[in-house]
C-alpha cells in the first residue's frame, strides 16, 4: 500500500452568517488521497465543493469556521495549528490551492517572474534573484511553458496561458497535495485540454505527489482522476473509482448527474438530457432525513425522517441511501 | 441564398476588420451562411475564432466592414434607430455572462415590463401585465411572486439565465442568438436551460443560433453545424454529418479536445 498523502477524518466546518446562523457547508467529510493518486469531487453549485477545498487547508478565516474533525498531511496533524504557522509552513509547501478563476488573481502591474520571487520570499527560501530566475526557467520548461512567459505581464497572455502560469506558480515549491478548484471551467476546450495535460504531467515530473480536482463536468473527472467523490448539501453521497461512479452510479443523485452529461459520441442525440428538478436544500435548516429526499424520484416516506449514514459497498466504495445496492439497480433498470 | 423560400437570415461575404493604428485584425473573413426557419444552428470554434464578432454583426451591434446581411429575403436595413428597434423585435440574444447582462439598478419587474412594452403592451391594464409576467416566469420554472421587487443579482447564475429565457418568451422573437448561454453555469442547470430553449422553439417556432466552443453541446442540440476557424467557416452541414464524419482536421481536433466517456481521450494531441 502506498503512502497516504492527505487524510481527512470527519471534518465539519461552518459559515456563521451576520444573523448568527450556522451553515454547515462541510458535514462530517472523510477522505484519503494516496501518493500518486488523484481524487475528483463533483456536485452541483452550492453543494459545498469549494468550501471543502478551503477547509482542507486548515486555514480558516471568517465567515468560515472550524468545528470538528482532523486533517493529516503526510502523517502530520495540522488541526488546531496557529494560522500564521499554517500560512508559513503548510500552504504552498505541503498543500497548494488553485481557486476558481485564479487567473484573474495575477496582479496586472507585475511580470510573471515577480509572482515566483514572491512565493520564495514568503516561505523564507531566501535565494538570490539569479537563483530564483534559473530555477523558475527550469521549472517552466519542465512544465511545458515557454520561459519567455516569465518576463511577460499577465495581460500579454491568453486565458489558457494565464491559467497554466498560475498552476506553475502554485507548484514551484513542490507541494504534497494540489487542490485545483474548477481550473478549466472558464476556458475553451482546447485550452482546457492543455491545462489538464499539464496537471497530469505535474504528477509524473514529481512537482506534486497527489491531487484533488474539483469540477461539475463529469466527463472531465472521468478522464482525469482515479477516484470520484460526489457531494450533495455538504455531505458525501457517493464515492468510488472514476469508472464505478460514472458508469455504475448507486446514489440517485449521482445517477441524476449522469443524465446531464454531454459528449460528442454517437448515440448522444437519441438520449434526452435530463436535469434533476429542484434546487439543493438551504443548509441553514437542513432537512432532518435524507437531504436529497425532496428531489429524489425513488424516495420513500421514511426517507424524509431517517438520516442516512454512508454505507460501505466494497473496497473504497460507499453511498448514502437507505435502499440497498440491489434495490437501487433494479429501480434504475425500470426507469430505463 | 437570398430569395430562397424560407431563408430567414443569411449573409454573403460578411467581413469585419478591426484596426488599431497600422495593425489589422480580420475577425470575420468573408463568411457565407443561410439560416432557415425553425432550425437550430450551431456555430462552433475555439476562443478568438470570431464567433462573437459574427453574432454582434448579426444583432446589428457592430457594423460589418464588408458584405451583406439578408433578413427574411430582403437586404437588412437598420440605418436609423427606429428601424433598429423594429429589427430587434425579430432578433434577440442571450449572452454568456448572466451576471453582467442585467442593469443592476432595475428590478426584475422592470426587466420583464420592458419586454411587454416592446411588444406593444404599454396600454394593457396592470393585472394583465402581471398575468403575462407570471406566465413567462412559470415557463422557466420560476415563481413571479418570489421574484417581484427583487433585483437580478439576488438570483443564482442559473436562475438569471432562466430569467433571460423568460424575457425571450415574452418577446417571442423570430431568431434567438444564444452566445455560450451555458458556459458559466453548472452541468445540471445546463440541461435545464437547453431543455427550456428547445421547448421555447417548439412553442413559438423560433430559429435558434447557438454559439459555443463545446462541440458536444452543438451535437446534442442542433440540426446544422458551422465550424469556424480564424474567421472563416471551414466546414458546415447537418450535425450528424459534421460530427460523426468530420472532413477537416480542425473539426477533428475540436472533437478530440472534448473529454469523452466511451472513447479514449487522447491527451498527446495538444
Amino acid at each position: 500500500m502506498s503512502k497516504v498523502m492527505l487524510e481527512v477524518r470527519e471534518l465539519t466546518t461552518k459559515y456563521i452568517t451576520r444573523f448568527r446562523e450556522n451553515v454547515y457547508a462541510v458535514d462530517h467529510v472523510s477522505l484519503k488521497v494516496e501518493e500518486g493518486k488523484s481524487l475528483g469531487i463533483s456536485g452541483e453549485s452550492g453543494c459545498g465543493k469549494s468550501t471543502l477545498a478551503l477547509s482542507l487547508m486548515g486555514y480558516y478565516f471568517a465567515p468560515l469556521h472550524y468545528t470538528s474533525g482532523e486533517i493529516i498531511i503526510d502523517g502530520r496533524n495540522i488541526t488546531g495549528m496557529d494560522p500564521d504557522d499554517i500560512r508559513k509552513s503548510i500552504l504552498g509547501t505541503e498543500i497548494s490551492y488553485i481557486p476558481q478563476s485564479a487567473m484573474n488573481a495575477l496582479n496586472p502591474t507585475q511580470k510573471v517572474i515577480h509572482f515566483i520571487e514572491d512565493v520564495f520570499q514568503a516561505h523564507d527560501r531566501c535565494k538570490t534573484k539569479k537563483e530564483i530566475h534559473e530555477f523558475a526557467k527550469e521549472a517552466f520548461e519542465t512544465l511545458g511553458l515557454p520561459a519567455e512567459v516569465l518576463q511577460r505581464y499577465p495581460v500579454e497572455l491568453s486565458g489558457g496561458m494565464k491559467q497554466r502560469t498560475v498552476i506553475a506558480v502554485s507548484v514551484v515549491l513542490s507541494p504534497r497535495v494540489l487542490i485545483a478548484d474548477e481550473p478549466s471551467s472558464a476556458l475553451d476546450v482546447t485550452s482546457q485540454k492543455m491545462v489538464i495535460k499539464m496537471l497530469k504531467s505535474l504528477m509524473g515530473s514529481g512537482f506534486i505527489k497527489s491531487m484533488i480536482f474539483i469540477t461539475h463536468e463529469l466527463p472531465l473527472l472521468y478522464n482525469v482522476t482515479d477516484d470520484i467523490m460526489v457531494m450533495y448539501a455538504g455531505q458525501i453521497v457517493e464515492k468510488g473509482t472514476a469508472k464505478e461512479v460514472v458508469l455504475d452510479p448507486l446514489h440517485p443523485y449521482a445517477k441524476g448527474l449522469m443524465g446531464s452529461i454531454i459528449v460528442p459520441e454517437k448515440g448522444l442525440r437519441d438520449v434526452k438530457l435530463t436535469a434533476i428538478p429542484g434546487v439543493p436544500p438551504n443548509l441553514k435548516k437542513p432537512p432532518s432525513g435524507c437531504r436529497f429526499a425532496e428531489r429524489c424520484k425513488y424516495a420513500r416516506t421514511e426517507c424524509k425522517v431517517i438520516s442516512v449514514p454512508l454505507h460501505d459497498a466494497g473496497p473504497g466504495r460507499a453511498y448514502r441511501c437507505i435502499l440497498s445496492e440491489k434495490e437501487l439497480r433494479e429501480a434504475y433498470q425500470h426507469a430505463r | 441564398m437570398p430569395g430562397e423560400k424560407n431563408s430567414y437570415l443569411s449573409g454573403t461575404g460578411l467581413t469585419k476588420v478591426f484596426r488599431s493604428g497600422r495593425q489589422k485584425t480580420v475577425a470575420v473573413d468573408h463568411v457565407h451562411f443561410d439560416f432557415h426557419e425553425g432550425e437550430v444552428i450551431s456555430i462552433v470554434g475555439e476562443s478568438g475564432s470570431g464567433k462573437t464578432t459574427l453574432a454582434k454583426m448579426l444583432l446589428g451591434l457592430l457594423k460589418p466592414t464588408g458584405g451583406e446581411v439578408y433578413f427574411q429575403g430582403k437586404k437588412r436595413d437598420i440605418g436609423t434607430r427606429k428601424k433598429k428597434k423594429e429589427y430587434w423585435k425579430s432578433i434577440q440574444a442571450i449572452f454568456q455572462d448572466p451576471f453582467s447582462a442585467y442593469n443592476i439598478f432595475h428590478k426584475i419587474d422592470a426587466v420583464l415590463l420592458d419586454c411587454i412594452n416592446m411588444r406593444g403592451g404599454r396600454h394593457l391594464p396592470h393585472a394583465k401585465r402581471v398575468e403575462l409576467m407570471t406566465e413567462a416566469c412559470g415557463f422557466v420554472n420560476l415563481k413571479f411572486e418570489e421574484l417581484t421587487n427583487k433585483y437580478p443579482f439576488e438570483l443564482s447564475g442559473g436562475q438569471q439565465q432562466r430569467l433571460m429565457i423568460a424575457r425571450v418568451f415574452l418577446l417571442k422573437p423570430k431568431i434567438l442568438l444564444a452566445d455560450e448561454p451555458t458556459s458559466m453555469i453548472d452541468a445540471c442547470s445546463r440541461a435545464t436551460i437547453l431543455d427550456m430553449l428547445m421547448q421555447l422553439r417548439n412553442e413559438i417556432g423560433m430559429t435558434i443560433v447557438f454559439i459555443t466552443h463545446d462541440i458536444g453541446l452543438a451535437y446534442s442540440v442542433s440540426d446544422v453545424v458551422y465550424i469556424m476557424e480564424h474567421g472563416r467557416f471551414v466546414e458546415s452541414g447537418s450535425a450528424d454529418e459534421v460530427i460523426l464524419h468530420p472532413k477537416e482536421t480542425y473539426t477533428r481536433r475540436l472533437i478530440a479536445d472534448v473529454p469523452k466517456i466511451h472513447e479514449v481521450w487522447d491527451l498527446s494531441t495538444v
